[in-house]
C-alpha cells in the first residue's frame, strides 16, 4: 500500500535538487521550474489506501523520529523509569497520548475495565467500593491539564547537561481529560465522620506492583481533583494508568496515580516512600522540603532547539515554545536573545488555560548572528520564572526536583542550537 | 496585573475593556499611533490638572454608562450566557457504588501511618532479616544494603545530607521508619511485590536498622517496640516554603532592556561526560557539540564484542531486535563479558545448555528437578518458557508475565543465540 505514495527515486532526486536550488537563489525566485509542479506526480496520478486500510490511524511513517526517548544513565531499569515527550517536534499544546511522556514505578500494567475497582474508604460514613460503569454514571467535567514530572530539569541543577528540549523539558504533556470529581466521590460515601476537613487528607493508591501513594489535602481533594477516564476524546493509554488514573491539576506528576484503585480519609499524611526518600527538596542547608506539590511557573523554546536547529538561514524566523503555570493561567511569556539582556514580549497562541500549556510565539527576523535564546513565563500571581542562578541562591545544587529555572539555547551562526549556561 | 502600559495588551480583562472604550479603543491591536495618542492623552490630562476632578466624575459616570451598554450588547448578542458548569453535586449522593466488606478493607486497607496504626501482629530479628534480605533483597540493593548499581542505597550516609553529594538512605534521610515498613510490605520485593509475610517484614527492617547501625545484631522488632526508633533525620524536613523564600520576592515587574551588562557562556552540554559505562546505546551519546546534533529513535544492532557463536545464518536485524527486546529483562538478567548473576541468572551461552547449571545462582525446585533430569534450553522449550514462564515451569522464581509477541520471543531466541559462553 505504501507505494502509492512512495515517490519514485529519480522523481525525489530532481525534487531535492530544486529544494537545493531555491535555497541559493532566496524565496524570490526559482532557477528552473519545479518539477513536482510541473511533472504528473504517481500520487497526483494513482489511487491511495482505501477507508478499511487503518482501523486505527498511527503518524504517517516520515514522522517516525517524533517519538518518546528514554536516557538509560537516569535509572537502573527501564521498568522503574521515566521517557521524554518529543516537545522539540509537537506545535500547538495538546500532546497526543502516543508519545507523552510515561513514568512507572513498577512497569506498566494491563488492567482492564472489568477487572478495576475503586474503594473509597477510611475517615467516611460508609466505605464504598465503585467499578468502572459506576464511574461512567456519575456527573463528569472536561478540562485540559499539563501533567509535569518533578524531576522535569532536574538533570540541570548542576549545570547544561542534555542537548534537546525533549530531554530537558520532555517530563510534561497536556491532555484533555474526562472525568469525575474526586468530590463527588467522597460525598458519595459521605465525609461527616470525618468532621473538621481542614486538616484531614486522603491519600490515593494504585493498583500496580508499586502500590505508588501519595497523599493529598483535603481542600484541594474537594477542589479540583478529577478520577480521570479518557484523555483527548479517547480512553487512557495503558501507560497512563488505563482505565482510570488520577488529575491533581497543576501539582507534580506523582500525585497523578495511575490505575487508581484506593482513595482513603485520614487524618495525617501517611508519610508513604513517594512523600519522604522521595518527591522532597533538600537544601543546601541541609533539611528537606516536605509537600512541595505545586509546578511553578516555566517555560522551554522548543523551536530552535538543539533537535530543531534553524535550517532557512537569515530572515523571518517563528521562535516558538511552551509556558505553564501550577499557580492558574500564564499571563505573559518574554523572550531573549541576547542571554537576558534585551527582553521582547511574546504573542500568546490564545488565552491561556489554567494549569495548562500555553504556546507562546515571537516572530522575529534573524540576523544570521550567534543568539542565546530565553524565554520568561510570568503566571497570573506575578510570579516571574526564575533564572537558575536564583534558585541556586535559594536551594543550593543538592535539589533534584522542581527546577523550573530560565533555559538557554546557544544558536550558532549556522542556526545550531545547544544547551548551555549563561553568566 | 501590572500597570506598564507594555502589559496592558494581554491584561485587557473586562473592566480594562470598558475603560479602553472610554479612551475610544476598540481593539486590542495597540500600534505605535495609538500608544503616542495615549501618551498625549496622559499629558494633556496632567496639564489640565485643574480639572481632574470633574473629568474623573464625569469619567466615571462614563465608565458606567459604557459598563451597562458593554451588558446590554452582550445580552443581546447571547455571548453572555454562559453554559458550562461544573458537573453537579447532590444531597445524600446518586447512591452509586457499594458497600466495602470488612474482608476487602482488610485486603487493601493495609498503608501504615507514622504514629505506627495499620501495623499488623508480627515481630522479626536482625539475623532473620539478613536471611530473608540476602535471599530477596540483595540481588539489587548489595547484601549490605549498600546498593548495587543504580539500585537505591539503603543504608549509610550519615552526615551527608549538606554535603554536595548527599547519600540519602533508610538511616540518613527517611524521617518515619513506617514509611520502610509499607514499602517494604505493599511494594517489595521489586517483581514479587506483597508476597513478603508480616513477620519477613518485620525481619527486613531490623536488618536495615542493623545495616545502618541503629540497633544491635539482638535486636528484633515489633508492632510493640516499632515507635521506640528514633530515626536520625526525624527533624529533617519542614514544610514547602517557597511561598516565603521564593514567591515574595519573585513576583516583581522583570527588567526588560539593559538587565544585566554582558553575557557569556558559562558552561556547555557536556552529557558525555556523566554517561556511564554501560549506558552506551542512549540516543544522547550520538549528539555531538560540534556538529549538529542527530538523534535516533533507536540504538544500533550491537557490536561490543559478544557476539561470537552460533549466528551463522541468523539475521542480523533480528539479533539487533532482540537486543531491543532484552531490555525488558535486563532488570533481573546480565549478559556478556563480565556478567554476573543478579535477580535471575546469566544468560550467556543459554541454548544448548542444561536448565539451572549456572553457576552460583540459586535455582527454584522447578529448575533443580529439570537440572536432575538433564534436560537442555532448546529453541523450542525456550519460546515456550518466554510466552509463559509460570506456564511451563511451575513454581519458577522468575516474576515474570511473558512475551505476547511471538515475533520478539523469536527476536530474543536469536539475540540470545548470538551470544557465547
Amino acid at each position: 500500500m505504501d507505494d502509492f505514495f512512495k515517490p519514485s527515486r529519480r522523481s525525489f532526486l530532481r525534487g531535492s535538487a530544486a529544494i537545493a536550488a531555491g535555497t541559493v537563489a532566496g524565496a524570490a525566485s526559482a532557477e528552473g521550474a519545479d518539477p513536482l509542479i510541473t511533472e504528473l506526480q504517481d500520487w497526483a496520478s494513482y489511487t491511495g489506501v482505501g477507508v478499511d486500510e487503518t482501523p486505527y490511524g498511527m503518524p504517517i511513517r516520515f514522522e517516525s523520529d517524533v517519538v518518546r526517548r528514554n536516557v538509560e544513565w537516569l535509572t537502573a531499569s527501564p521498568i522503574s523509569s521515566i521517557n521524554f515527550t518529543p516537545i522539540h517536534a509537537l506545535e500547538g499544546t495538546i500532546t497526543p497520548q502516543g508519545c507523552a511522556f510515561e513514568r512507572h514505578h513498577s512497569g506498566a500494567i494491563e488492567l482492564t475495565k472489568d477487572d478495576f475497582r475503586l474503594m473509597i474508604n477510611g475517615l467516611v460514613d460508609k466505605p464504598l467500593v465503585f467499578s468502572y460503569s459506576d464511574l461512567e454514571r456519575l456527573p463528569r467535567e472536561n478540562h485540559v491539564y499539563f501533567c509535569e514530572c518533578a524531576a522535569n530539569t532536574g538533570m540541570e541543577w548542576a549545570g547544561a547537561q542534555l542537548n534537546g528540549a525533549q530531554f530537558t523539558h520532555g517530563m510534561i504533556h497536556n491532555m484533555e481529560y474526562t472525568g469525575v470529581p474526586l468530590r463527588t466521590l467522597l460525598r458519595e460515601a459521605g465525609l461527616e465522620a470525618a468532621g473538621d476537613l481542614s486538616d484531614k487528607w486522603v491519600y490515593v493508591e494504585g493498583a500496580d506492583a508499586s502500590s505508588n501513594g501519595r497523599s493529598i489535602p483535603m481542600e484541594k481533594a474537594l477542589d479540583d481533583v478529577l478520577v480521570a477516564f479518557k484523555a483527548n476524546g479517547e480512553a487512557l493509554r495503558m501507560e497512563h494508568g488505563y482505565p482510570v488514573r488520577l488529575v491533581v491539576p497543576g501539582w507534580e506528576g506523582n500525585l497523578w496515580v495511575k490505575w487508581l484503585r484506593r482513595v482513603e480519609v485520614t487524618d495525617m499524611a501517611v508519610g508513604s516512600r513517594e512523600e519522604t526518600s522521595k518527591y522532597t527538596d533538600l537544601y543546601e542547608d541541609g533539611i528537606a522540603r516536605k509537600w512541595t506539590w505545586v509546578m511553578d511557573a516555566k517555560s522551554v523554546i522548543t523551536s530552535p532547539s538543539p533537535q530543531m536547529p534553524i535550517t532557512h538561514g537569515a530572515g523571518p524566523l517563528v521562535i516558538s515554545g511552551l509556558a505553564w503555570s501550577g499557580h492558574g493561567q500564564i499571563t505573559r511569556v518574554d523572550v531573549s536573545k541576547d542571554g537576558g539582556i534585551t527582553w521582547e514580549t511574546a504573542r500568546l497562541g490564545k488565552q491561556g488555560d489554567t494549569k495548562a500549556l500555553t504556546r507562546f510565539y515571537l516572530d522575529t527576523d534573524w540576523t544570521g548572528d550567534p543568539m542565546l535564546l530565553q524565554s520568561r513565563a510570568i503566571d497570573e500571581t506575578g510570579y516571574v520564572q526564575p533564572t537558575k542562578n536564583q534558585l541556586r541562591d535559594v536551594r543550593g545544587e543538592n535539589a533534584v526536583y522542581h527546577n523550573n529555572c530560565i533555559q538557554t539555547w546557544f544558536v550558532n551562526e549556522e542556526g545550531i542550537a545547544e544547551n548551555v549556561e549563561v553568566s | 496585573m501590572s500597570k506598564s502600559p507594555n502589559l496592558l495588551v494581554p491584561a485587557l480583562g473586562g473592566a480594562a475593556l470598558v475603560l479602553g472604550l472610554a479612551y475610544g479603543i476598540s481593539s486590542r491591536e495597540y500600534g505605535a499611533e495609538t500608544i503616542n495618542s495615549l501618551q498625549a492623552r496622559v499629558e494633556q490630562v496632567e496639564a489640565n490638572a485643574a480639572l481632574a476632578s470633574a473629568n474623573a466624575q464625569q469619567g466615571a459616570a462614563e465608565v458606567d454608562r459604557l459598563q451597562s451598554e458593554l451588558e446590554a450588547v452582550q445580552l443581546t448578542a447571547g455571548t453572555a450566557t454562559d453554559l458550562t458548569a461544573p458537573a453537579p453535586v447532590i444531597d445524600g449522593g446518586y447512591g452509586i457504588g457499594r458497600l466495602a466488606l470488612e474482608e476487602e478493607l482488610a485486603a487493601w486497607n493495609v498503608d501504615v501511618l507514622p504514629d505506627g496504626r495499620g501495623l499488623p501482629e508480627g515481630r522479626g530479628d536482625v539475623f532473620t532479616g539478613e536471611e530473608v534480605f540476602v535471599e530477596k533483597c540483595a540481588s539489587c540493593h548489595g547484601d549490605f544494603a549498600e546498593g548495587i548499581g543504580n539500585w537505591p542505597v539503603l543504608a549509610g550516609g550519615f552526615d551527608t545530607l549538606g554535603n554536595k553529594d548527599p547519600v540519602k538512605t533508610v538511616g540518613s534521610y527517611w524521617p518515619y521508619l513506617s514509611t520502610a515498613w509499607d514499602y517494604i510490605n505493599r511494594s517489595m520485593p521489586f517483581g514479587e511485590a506483597g508476597t513478603l509475610t508480616a513477620d519477613e517484614t518485620y525481619a527486613i527492617v531490623a536488618y536495615i536498622l542493623y545495616s545502618n547501625d541503629m540497633v544491635d545484631d539482638d535486636f528484633e522488632l515489633s508492632r510493640d517496640n516499632f515507635t521506640d526508633v528514633e530515626m536520625y533525620n526525624s527533624e529533617g524536613f519542614v514544610v514547602d516554603d517557597r511561598p516565603e523564600l521564593e514567591y515574595a520576592q519573585w513576583r516583581t515587574e522583570p527588567c526588560m532592556i539593559d538587565c544585566k551588562p554582558s553575557v557569556e557562556i558559562t558552561m556547555r552540554a557536556t552529557f558525555l561526560d556523566v554517561t556511564p559505562e554501560g549506558g552506551g546505546d542512549s540516543v544522547m551519546n550520538e549528539a555531538s557539540t560540534d556538529d549538529s546534533p542527530v538523534f535516533a529513535a533507536t540504538s544500533d544492532a550491537a557490536d561490543d564484542g559478544t557476539a561470537e557463536s552460533n549466528t551463522a545464518g541468523v539475521d542480523p536485524a533480528l539479533i539487533a531486535a532482540g537486543e531491543g527486546a532484552f531490555r525488558q529483562c535486563k532488570t533481573c538478567h546480565e549478559v556478556g563479558e563480565g556478567a554476573t548473576n543478579r535477580t535471575g541468572p546469566v544468560l550467556n551461552g543459554m541454548l544448548g545448555r542444561t536448565m539451572g547449571t549456572v553457576d552460583g545462582f540459586r535455582y527454584s525446585g522447578v529448575f533443580q528437578e529439570a537440572t536432575a533430569a538433564g534436560t537442555v534450553w532448546t529453541e523450542e522449550n525456550l519460546a515456550a518458557f518466554l510466552a509463559d514462564p509460570r506456564g511451563m515451569m511451575a513454581g519458577t522464581k522468575m516474576s515474570f508475565r511473558g512475551v505476547r509477541d511471538e515475533a520478539d520471543i523469536a527476536a530474543l531466541i536469536a539475540y540470545l543465540q548470538s551470544i557465547g559462553d
